[in-house]
C-alpha cells in the first residue's frame, strides 16, 4: 500500500484519477447535474452556439449538448465499467481455479479459453450483434463473452506464478483450506496485475463501444452516447465541424486520463519500474512503455 | 522443425471445425425466423403460415440439426454459402470481392504499420530521453487516445475538404488508399512502436553490446545485432496485429465507404441478412486461425526453444 | 615505462550529479599486472569502462588517460574504436551474456578479426584454432559454430581469452572474469590467465573481489572503496602488511575463510606464490 502513496504524489496521475472519478460521479448523478433534458428537441435552436442556458450549445436537433454528454457518461463509461467488472470477475474465477488447482481442470479450461480466444474479437462481437440484434445490452453482452477468456488467461498466469511461492506451500502443509489460502495469500499479490490489466482494458473497451455506436450498432436514438453523438456530428461534419468538438474532446480527455492512470498504476505497483522512475526525478508516467494496452484490441 | 509444422497445422483443423460448428449454432440461436426475413425482403405483402412453412422447407430448415450442419459445412467448403436473404444472390459473389478489397486495405496497412513501428521504435530507443523521443511518444499517446474514426474524420476534414487533395470515399484510385491506410497506420503504429522501443532499450544495456563495442566493432554492426534480438518479441506481436487490424477495418471502411467486408457486414447486420453474417464470421475466423498458426510457426523458426512445446 | 597512465579520473552521474569516483590516479607498467580489488559497488567496473570510454552515455568522466603517451580523453569516437580490441581488450564477467544470443560465436570472432586485421575466413579459423587449443578447448571449429547458450560459462571465458591471444592487445582488462564461474571452472580459467601473462607479456588490469585469484596473478594491487583508492602497493607486501584498515579487513575476511577451508580439507587448497 505504501506504493500507492507514490501514485498520489505524482501530480499527473492524481489529475487523471480526479478526472476519472468526477466523470464517474457525474454519470451516476446525471439527473441532478445535467442542466437540461438530454432528449428534448428544440428545432428552433438547431446548431445554436454557446449560451447561458445551453452551456455547450445545441446539436442538429436543438438538444442540449452538455446534458447529452453528461447522460452519455452512463452508457459510454459506467456501463462499460460494469461490463468490465463482470468480465474480469468471470475471468478471475476461472483464472484462479485454473491457476491454483492446475492439473486436468486447468488443461480443460485453457482449451476452452484458447477456442474462445481464437475467434477474432471484433468479428465475433459483430456476429453476436448480428444474431441478437442491435442495442447496448447486446454489445455489452458480446464484450463480456469475448473478453473473459483473455482475462482468465492473464490471471491464471499470474496466479500460477504466485502459488508456487514458499509461503503458499507452508500454508498447504499447515492444512489451510484452498479458499482461505487463495483469499489471504494469492489475491492480494495478484491484485496489482489484475488492476493494471483491467485499467488498460477499460480504455480499449470505451473506444470499441464508441466505435460500435458510431456504426449505429450500439445505443439507439434518441439516447445519448458519446460515440453516437460523434456519428450524428459526422453527418454535418462538412457544414458544422464544431459539433464534433464536444463529444470528441470529452472522449479523448477521458481515455487519455485512463491511459495515464494505467501507466502510473503500472509504475507504482511494479517496484522495478518505480526505482527507475524515482531516479529520473520526473513523474514516472512517460518512462516505461506500457505493453498491456495494445493486447486488448 | 518439419515435425513442428505438421503438428501445429494438425492442431488448426479441429479448431476450424469447432469454429464452424459454433458459427452455425450462433445462427440457429437467432430469435428471428429466417423464413420471415426472406419473405419480408422479397416484399411479400401477406405472410401466411403456409408460405412460412414452404419457405422453411425451401431453405432446408425442416431437417435435423446435425444434418443441416453437415450440409452447410460441405457446401461451405465449396464456397457455396447459400444465397443472401436480401438480394438473393449467392453469398460468395458478394463476399468474395468485398473480402478482396478488405485484404488490399489490410495488407498495405499492416506493412505500413510494421515499417513505421520499427522505424519509430528504433529512433526513439536511440534518442531516448531527448526531445525527439518525448515528442514522438507524446504525439502517439494523444493520437491513440482518440477513437480511430475521430482521427479519420479529422484527417478527412482537413485533407479532403479544406485542401481538396484526397478523395473522401470509395476505392477509385491509388489516392483512395492514402487516407484509410494513414488512419490505420497512425492508430496502430502508435501502439506498437513502443514495444520495439522498449525491447531495444532493454537490450541496449546488455553485455553483448558492451563487449561488441569493447572489441571495436562499428556501431552499425552492433545496431543490427540489437535489432535481431529486439525484433523477436516484435515479430510475434506484429503477427497478432494482422487479425486485429483486419477486424478493426470495420469502422474505417464504413467511414470511407470502402467496398469491403466492413461495410458488407454492417449492412447485413442492420438488415438481418444471416447467410452473409454467417459466412463473414466463418471466413474471418478461419483466416484468423490460419494467421495464428502461421505466426506460431514463424516464432518457432526464430526461437528454436519453442519447438519442443508440442 | 608505463603503458597506461590515468590522472585525476573523475566519474559522475550526469542525471543526478552524484559523484561516483572523485579522483583516481594510477599507472600500469609494461608487462605487469595491476589488480583492482574491492567490494561490489566500489567503482572498479566503472573505472575500467572509463578507460575504454564505454560507460553509459549518462555517466560522465573527466581527467587524463594516456595510452602509450596518447591521450584518450580527447580522442574522437572512431579513433577510440580503432584502439578498442586491438590495443585495449576487455574480458567480461558473464560469458553467456557477452555474446549475441542470436548468432553463433564464430560470427562475433570473425567480425572482430576482420575489422582489425582484415583476414579471410581460413586465416581466421587457423589462428583461432591454435589459440583455442592452447586454452584447452577441444574442437575449436565446432565451438565457433555453436550458440552462446549451448556452451558453459567457463568455455565462453576461454573463448574470450583465446580471442585475446589472437588479437595481441597491449592491455587486457579483465572485469571479474571468474566471478560467475564455479570453483572448477574458476581454477581452469585462472590457469589460462597465468599462462596468458607468461606467454604474451601484455599488461593486464585484473578486477576481482577474489583475493586468492589476485594473489596468483597480480604484481601490484589497488584497493578501492566507495569510488576512491584507499591503498596501493605490491601484491606480496599488501597482503601481509596492509596499512589501511579496510585492506586489512578484506584480507582478514579472506584469510579466515581460507584458513577454515584448509583446516576442513586438510591440505593446501590453493597454489600460492
Amino acid at each position: 500500500m505504501k506504493r500507492l502513496h507514490y501514485l498520489f504524489k505524482d501530480r499527473l496521475a492524481f489529475l487523471s484519477l480526479f478526472i476519472i472519478t468526477s466523470t464517474l460521479l457525474a454519470g451516476i448523478f446525471a439527473p441532478w447535474i445535467a442542466p437540461n433534458d438530454p432528449e428534448e428537441v428544440h428545432m428552433e435552436l438547431r446548431f445554436a452556439s454557446v449560451s447561458w442556458d445551453y452551456l455547450l450549445g445545441n446539436d442538429h436537433l436543438g438538444r442540449c449538448v452538455l446534458s447529452r454528454l453528461i447522460y452519455g457518461i452512463r452508457p459510454s463509461v459506467l456501463w462499460v465499467l460494469v461490463t468490465l467488472a463482470i468480465s474480469v470477475g468471470i475471468g478471475a474465477i476461472i483464472g484462479f481455479i485454473s491457476g491454483y488447482f492446475k492439473g486436468k481442470m486447468d488443461a480443460f479450461l485453457m482449451r476452452v479459453c484458447d477456442i474462445m480466444l481464437s475467434f477474432p474479437g471484433y468479428v465475433m462481437t459483430l456476429a453476436i450483434i448480428g444474431v441478437l440484434g442491435v442495442g447496448l445490452e447486446n454489445i455489452l453482452l458480446a464484450f463480456v463473452l469475448m473478453k473473459w477468456a483473455w482475462f482468465a488467461r492473464i490471471i491464471r498466469t499470474s496466479v500460477m506464478q504466485y502459488s508456487d511461492a514458499e509461503y503458499v506451500k507452508f500454508s498447504k502443509a499447515l492444512g489451510a483450506g484452498s479458499f482461505s489460502i487463495m483469499r489471504k495469500h494469492i489475491v492480494p499479490v495478484s491484485l496489482p496485475d489484475i488492476a493494471v490489466t483491467s485499467s488498460s482494458a477499460f480504455s480499449s473497451m470505451i473506444l470499441q463501444l464508441s466505435g460500435f455506436s458510431f456504426l449505429g450498432l450500439g445505443v439507439q436514438a434518441p439516447h445519448a452516447e458519446w460515440g453516437m453523438m460523434l456519428n450524428e456530428a459526422r453527418q454535418v461534419m462538412f457544414s458544422r465541424p464544431e459539433i464534433m468538438l464536444a463529444p470528441g474532446i470529452t472522449t479523448i480527455l477521458f481515455v487519455s486520463a485512463v491511459n495515464f492512470f494505467t501507466d502510473a498504476l503500472q509504475v507504482a505497483l511494479d517496484p522495478k519500474l518505480m526505482s527507475i522512475a524515482k531516479k529520473k526525478h520526473r513523474k514516472g508516467i512517460f518512462q516505461k512503455a506500457n505493453l498491456s494496452r495494445k493486447e486488448v484490441a | 522443425m518439419g515435425g513442428y509444422i505438421i503438428r501445429r497445422s494438425l492442431l488448426a483443423i479441429p479448431l476450424l471445425l469447432i469454429i464452424s460448428f459454433l458459427t452455425f449454432v450462433l445462427n440457429a440461436l437467432s430469435p428471428m425466423d429466417p423464413a420471415e426475413v426472406v419473405l419480408h425482403a422479397q416484399g411479400v405483402p401477406r405472410i401466411t403460415d403456409d408460405l412460412l412453412a414452404e419457405t422453411r422447407a425451401a431453405l432446408g430448415m425442416d431437417q435435423p440439426f446435425f444434418i443441416r450442419y453437415l450440409n452447410w459445412l460441405l457446401s461451405c467448403l465449396q464456397l457455396d454459402f447459400g444465397n443472401s436473404y436480401v438480394t438473393g444472390k449467392p453469398v460468395w459473389s458478394m463476399l468474395g470481392p468485398a473480402f478482396l478489397n478488405t485484404l488490399k486495405l489490410t495488407v498495405i496497412s499492416v506493412v505500413a504499420v510494421i515499417v513505421l513501428s520499427i522505424g519509430l521504435g528504433i529512433i526513439c530507443a536511440l534518442t531516448e530521453g531527448r526531445l525527439v523521443d518525448k515528442s514522438i511518444r507524446g504525439a502517439a499517446f494523444f493520437l491513440t487516445s482518440m477513437p480511430s474514426y475521430l482521427l479519420a474524420a479529422l484527417l478527412v476534414w482537413y485533407f479532403s475538404v479544406k485542401l481538396d487533395w484526397l478523395p473522401t470515399n470509395g476505392l477509385e484510385s491509388i489516392q483512395s488508399y492514402i487516407l484509410p491506410v494513414s488512419v490505420i497506420t497512425i492508430s496502430y503504429a502508435g501502439i506498437y512502436f513502443r514495444i520495439v522501443r522498449s525491447a531495444m532499450l532493454n537490450h541496449l544495456n546488455e553485455d553483448y553490446v558492451l563487449y561488441g563495442r569493447a572489441c571495436g566493432l562499428p556501431e552499425g554492426r552492433i545496431t543490427i545485432r540489437l535489432l535481431r534480438n529486439s525484433l523477436q518479441v516484435a515479430v510475434s506481436v506484429f503477427f497478432m496485429a494482422i487479425p486485429i487490424i483486419l477486424g478493426s477495418t470495420v469502422v474505417i471502411e464504413n467511414l470511407f465507404a470502402w467496398p469491403g467486408l466492413g461495410m458488407l457486414s454492417v449492412k447485413s447486420i442492420l438488415s438481418r441478412d444471416f447467410p452473409i453474417i454467417q459466412a463473414y464470421v466463418l471466413v474471418l475466423a478461419a483466416a484468423f486461425v490460419v494467421v495464428n498458426t502461421f505466426s506460431d510457426m514463424i516464432n518457432a523458426l526464430i526461437n528454436p526453444k519453442l519447438r519442443e512445446d508440442f | 615505462m608505463s603503458i597506461l597512465q590515468v590522472s585525476n579520473l573523475r566519474i559522475w552521474d550526469g542525471i543526478t550529479g552524484e559523484v561516483l569516483v572523485p579522483n583516481s590516479s594510477f599507472e600500469l607498467k609494461r608487462e605487469s599486472c595491476l589488480a583492482i580489488v574491492g567490494e561490489s559497488g566500489s567503482g572498479k567496473s566503472l573505472t575500467c569502462r572509463a578507460i575504454m570510454k564505454l560507460n553509459k552515455k549518462t555517466i560522465r568522466q573527466s581527467g587524463d588517460i594516456l595510452l602509450n603517451g596518447v591521450g584518450l580523453s580527447q580522442l574522437a569516437e572512431d579513433e577510440m574504436r580503432r584502439r578498442r580490441g586491438k590495443q585495449l581488450y576487455m574480458i567480461l564477467q558473464n560469458g553467456m551474456r557477452a555474446f549475441d544470443p542470436t548468432s553463433a560465436i564464430g560470427v562475433h570472432i570473425r567480425d572482430t578479426l576482420v575489422r582489425h586485421y582484415g583476414w579471410n575466413r581460413s586465416e581466421i579459423v587457423e589462428k583461432m584454432k591454435l589459440a583455442m587449443q592452447s586454452v584447452r578447448l577441444q574442437d575449436p571449429v565446432e565451438i565457433m559454430n555453436k550458440y552462446p547458450h549451448q556452451l558453459s560459462g567457463g568455455m565462453l571465458q576461454r573463448v574470450m581469452i583465446s580471442l585475446a591471444i589472437v588479437l595481441e592487445p597491449d592491455i587486457i582488462i579483465a572485469d571479474e572474469p571468474t566471478s560467475a564461474l564455479d570453483t572448477v571452472s574458476k581454477y581452469e580459467v585462472m590457469e589460462q590467465f597465468v599462462k596468458l601473462r607468461e606467454k604474451m607479456g601484455c599488461a593486464m588490469i585484473f578486477v576481482s573481489h577474489d583475493l586468492g585469484a589476485v594473489r596468483q596473478l597480480a604484481d601490484e594491487v589497488l584497493v578501492m572503496r566507495n569510488g576512491s583508492i584507499v591503498e596501493r602497493g605490491t601484491a606480496s607486501v599488501l597482503f601481509s602488511e596492509a596499512k589501511h584498515e579496510y585492506t586489512r579487513f578484506l584480507v582478514s575476511s579472506h584469510t579466515e575463510l581460507n584458513e577454515h577451508f584448509k583446516r576442513v580439507i586438510g591440505g593446501p587448497a590453493y597454489v600460492s606464490r
